[in-house]
């Protein structure tokens, strides 16, 4: 009997706790597409983080443009004596450093929206399961009104009442995000309630607050993080489109998506790559997030997981 | 089930109560109109005559119900820009921006369905995964980009295909469409593509995973065992039974075609409501922004609402008491 006690007592020895890094390795070997994407993704945040360094050009910086060098493709020589990679805007705009600074404001508003966002929805789904009756109610009322009409019209309508700007399309983001993550976590966080140590820690009489935070919280958020990056993708498409638009970010913090609608008006004279550079790097950023992003949920899928 | 029903249909007209007081709340109070029309010359009396014109001295309750009755009868006010009755202004593009949307599913089934039925009855082959990885990459290209490659290769470089506009259109019943008109049809064909090439990418998936599902079921067993030839099981045996989710879904997804049609209509200049909807926006033309968005909260909720009713007449499982 007393060896019994001490065995479910003591952990086993001889299996330590993976560590994040052996975790992580579990993940992704064996899958080159999933890899490929990971160093991609690392490969654009350094981008984005360094451009100032990296950049050929300040495109902010108007002393530095010259309108001589308005249009020209890509390859060409630059008055000052460079050759512009990616071409040049009306402006004479390097469209490599364009991109590059384009960078930091797509994923400086991705990243802000969803992380807000989600932690939003992360509580508001735990304070659903742990409080039950007319809280839940509400809030899960109010998380099939937002997901029964579409992100993209949402983020339209807010805009146009609100008006544009960086921070207006960071809030409109943030609606778009915070619904399915608190559908999510409660739908754990409800099946973690029967659990004992929920029932031993309210007998241990800690606040609610402390039992979500502590306790609930941890448990249930795993399903969040592995759906976070498709998240990060979504939220980089849709503020590209509203960009696009023309009820996104300002002129003056041109992110990929505005970009792109610059070198719209010249795309029938064939002036392709104003537009068409932006955009492939858009696309390729959104690709690599989201092939790493399926490698996550493949992995987390346990039927799936059985097969690998 | 006639509680069902009717517990429902009042659910829905809360839900559009409360859309109505978040659009007139976010339209008429945290906007100004009076700010938005007036010019900059007003003298304080002007101000004030116009606020008293458009009403907005009144208490905002007041202001709210006859908002609501206004809209009850149909009476969206009249448009800044065009100057016309709004309602009649929305209706006229309607069979635009449908045509263009029934299009697209059409093509999404015809070609997002062999291909995802090709890749469950495949699962090992190459060409599986290459149809699984285009996909992604479908999904992973914004839409107002895809947009932008189409006019480049096939009306900039190929010259084949016009980039903009409607082209010719036909009178049928009273209403112009571009379907019956091969000027029209060539128009209509990249706003098309366009926003099928997502409904593709669904559909495949939805495709393939049903197609895995059912074909471990015990009656695709049998009817192998029977000897009924390959052809006719995959046509009477499997595609009926995957198609209803298909079906189901597609229906589902009209809503979000239709606000997606938005980016498609304003890149194509396709005359159609999500091209009005983005026109207004910019000329902070309010009656029509309002009126658009109170039609399509009522167009979700109608959808959400037969849906609903129908799976509860369909699957005997679901108990709504």
């Amino acid at each position: 009997m007393e060896t019994a006690v001490e065995h479910t007592m003591t952990p086993k020895p001889d299996k330590p706790e993976p560590t994040m890094w052996e975790r992580f390795r579990k993940v992704f070997k064996g899958h080159p597409m999933a890899i490929a994407g990971l160093i991609g993704v690392t490969l654009f945040i350094l981008t984005a983080v360094f451009a100032p360094f990296i950049a050929p050009q300040n495109p902010y910086d108007l002393a530095k443009l010259d309108i001589l060098d308005g249009l020209l493709p890509p390859g060409s020589r630059l008055y000052d004596g460079t050759y512009s990679a990616m071409g040049t805007d009306a402006l004479g705009r390097d469209i490599l450093s364009g991109v590059m600074y384009g960078l930091r404001i797509s994923l400086f508003v991705a990243f802000t929206a969803v992380l807000v966002g989600s932690t939003i929805g992360v509580l508001l789904g735990l304070l659903a399961a742990l409080r039950g009756g007319w809280v839940e109610t509400i809030i899960m009322r109010a998380v099939d009104l937002k997901i029964s009409f579409p992100g993209i019209l949402l983020a339209l309508m807010l805009l146009a009442i609100f008006g544009t700007g960086v921070d207006k399309v960071i809030y409109a983001l943030i609606i778009g995000a915070w619904a399915s993550k608190a559908r999510l976590v409660r739908a754990v966080a409800l099946s973690e309630m029967k659990k004992e140590y929920i029932d031993a820690a309210r007998l241990a009489g800690l606040s609610d607050f402390r039992i979500m935070t502590r306790f609930l919280l941890p448990n249930s958020i795993s399903p969040v993080l592995v759906v976070l990056p498709m998240s990060i993708s979504g939220a980089i498409g849709a503020e590209a489109t509203l960009s696009f638009l023309g009820v996104g970010v300002p002129i003056t913090e041109p992110s990929l998506g505005l970009l792109i609608a610059n070198g719209n008006d010249y795309l029938l004279s064939g002036k392709w790559w104003i537009s068409i550079f932006p955009g492939a790097v858009l696309v390729a950023m959104v690709l690599c997030i989201n092939v790493v992003s399926d490698r996550l949920r493949d992995h987390a899928n346990p039927y799936l997981r059985a097969k690998d | 089930m006639l509680s069902f029903v009717l517990r429902r249909l009042g659910q829905s007209g809360v839900l559009v109560l409360i859309m109505s007081i978040l659009v007139f709340v976010g339209m008429y109070v945290v906007s100004d109109p009076v700010a938005v029309l007036a010019s900059d010359d007003f003298t304080e009396e002007d101000r004030i005559a116009l606020a008293s014109e458009l009403g907005v001295d009144r208490p905002l309750m007041v202001q709210y119900f006859s908002f609501l009755s206004n809209m009850v009868r149909g009476d969206f006010g009249t448009s800044f820009v065009y100057n016309k009755p709004v309602l009649p202004l929305i209706v006229e593009r309607l069979p635009a921006t449908l045509e263009v949307a029934f299009l697209a599913i059409g093509i999404g089934l015809c070609v997002g369905v062999p291909l995802g039925i090709y890749s469950g009855l495949n699962r090992k082959r190459k060409s599986t995964k290459t149809i699984s990885f285009l996909t992604t990459v479908g999904y992973s290209i914004p839409n107002f980009w895809q947009a932008l490659l189409l006019i480049l290769v096939f009306a900039v470089w190929l010259k084949v295909l016009p980039a903009s506009g409607r082209g010719d259109t036909t009178m049928l019943f009273g209403i112009e469409l571009s379907f019956f008109n091969v000027d029209g049809l060539r128009h209509m064909l990249l706003p098309a593509i366009n926003l099928a090439i997502y409904k593709i990418c669904m559909q495949t998936r939805l495709a393939r995973s049903g197609t895995q599902e059912v074909m471990f079921q015990d009656y695709m067993t049998f009817a192998r065992a029977k000897g009924i030839p390959r052809p006719r099981l995959i046509r009477r045996h499997l595609l009926r039974n995957i198609m209803i989710p298909i079906v189901t879904i597609t229906g589902l997804e009209l809503g979000g075609l239709i606000a997606f049609s938005t980016v498609t209509e304003t890149v194509f200049s396709w005359p159609g409501i999500g091209k009005l909807l983005l026109d207004s926006i910019h000329h902070a033309d309010r009656p029509v922004v309002v009126a658009y968005l109170i039609l399509i909260v009522m167009m979700f909720v109608v959808i959400n609402f037969v849906v609903d009713v129908l799976y509860a007449l369909l699957d005997p499982r679901i108990r709504y008491t």
